[in-house]
């Protein structure tokens, strides 16, 4: 049976929703990783959850990201294992250069806590394989520096090659390039998003009732028992093809302002 | 340059400043907000930074100024995607 780590860093406080919600809800098993751990062995997937690492201290997630454990998820992220950093998690990926880019503080200069709604636009990585491509769904944002920037170049990119997974989809909580909510790396293993899809996993928690995000952890755990095909992808992870990701890219794109200042 | 042959304590000053392309919305609003609105309309912009301030121990202010560069191009201590770093030595600090 798979195994799940979940680090856990000394401000880190989404560790215990996503325990629950791969434990209890999933029904997967999961358990808590200490930051001061040096070799991680027997996990086939890490989360990197959020919280606020370090209090924050110099730069959202750039402590953490010289923890001793993130240097054993640098080790297995280049070995394919699958890692979501969610929120703060997504922040210590960034500074830890497993993904591009940078979360810059909201531009509404104010922390922003509420449920908003994304569009998967990859679903062809482990953590959106069961999700229909442009499936919209609600889950919760709860940041103060989620706005995503890169250099154009890493944006376009990102853009042509499939990485953005997740976009804002009528709304704008954080002022992010492109209204990204999330990416992944060049091999999709790696994705980092800064909604909270562990909020959003039980229909006691949504405002409307709807638990769709909890198939950002079955699509986990269909990838780890090596079945993602569904109906709505025919591709499995294994066949990741930046490429041919977007070759059927929507035409939402054109929709966006291709560059909105960042 | 001064060069004490002793070891000494030095002040290093760290800028962490955004990249002139990211729009930095606290310098915007301490403009608008706080110094336009005060009627001081001969500033025309603000940008916010993250100042460090460290003491190091060094045989030279040179040496102290170049172990800082280095730490911060090794640990990170600035966003090379998002942020530039100016570091500057200060003086030699008080012991």
């Amino acid at each position: 049976m798979a195994k799940i780590g979940i680090a856990v860093f000394p401000g880190s406080n989404c560790d215990r929703d996503v325990h629950h919600v791969l434990n209890s809800v999933v029904g997967v098993s999961a358990e808590y990783v200490w930051h001061t751990k040096d070799r991680l062995a027997g996990y086939d997937a890490m989360i990197i959850p959020g919280g606020f690492a370090y209090g924050d201290r110099l730069r959202a997630g750039i402590i953490a990201a010289h923890s001793p454990i993130m240097g054993e998820v640098k080790k297995l992220a280049k070995e394919g294992v699958p890692v979501l950093g969610i929120c703060n998690g997504f922040q210590i990926l960034v500074e830890a250069g497993l993904l591009p880019g940078a979360l810059m503080m909201n531009d509404s200069l104010r922390f922003v806590c509420r449920w908003t709604s994304v569009v998967v636009k990859n679903n062809n990585t482990p953590f959106t394989n069961q999700f229909a491509k442009d499936q919209r769904f609600m889950l919760p944002v709860a940041h103060g520096e989620g706005r995503y920037v890169a250099d154009s170049k890493t944006v376009r990119n990102l853009r042509t090659e499939g990485r953005v997974v997740f976009q804002y989809s009528g709304d704008d909580p954080n002022g992010s390039v492109d209204y990204i909510a999330g990416i992944c790396n060049r091999e999709g293993n790696v994705v980092g998003m800064m909604p909270h899809p562990e909020r959003a996993s039980e229909p006691i928690l949504s405002p409307t009732g709807s638990s769709d995000a909890l198939l950002v952890f079955k699509s986990l755990v269909s990838y780890l028992s090596g079945s993602s095909s569904t109906t709505t992808s025919t591709s499995t992870f294994s066949s990741f093809s930046p490429s041919h990701s977007s070759s059927h890219r929507p035409t939402r794109t054109a929709a966006i302002p291709a560059e909105k200042q960042v | 340059m001064e060069k004490p042959r002793r070891i000494a304590k030095f002040t290093v000053h760290v800028i962490i400043e955004n990249k002139p392309y990211i729009n930095d919305p606290e310098g915007e609003t301490i403009l608008r907000d706080l110094i336009s609105r005060g009627g001081y309309s001969d500033v025309t912009s603000v940008r916010s930074a993250k100042l460090l301030k460290m003491v190091v121990k060094s045989k030279s202010g040179r040496e102290a100024e170049r172990t800082v560069r280095k730490l911060c191009e090794d640990l990170r201590i600035f966003n090379p995607v998002v942020s530039t770093c100016t570091v500057t030595l200060a003086g030699q600090a008080q012991s």
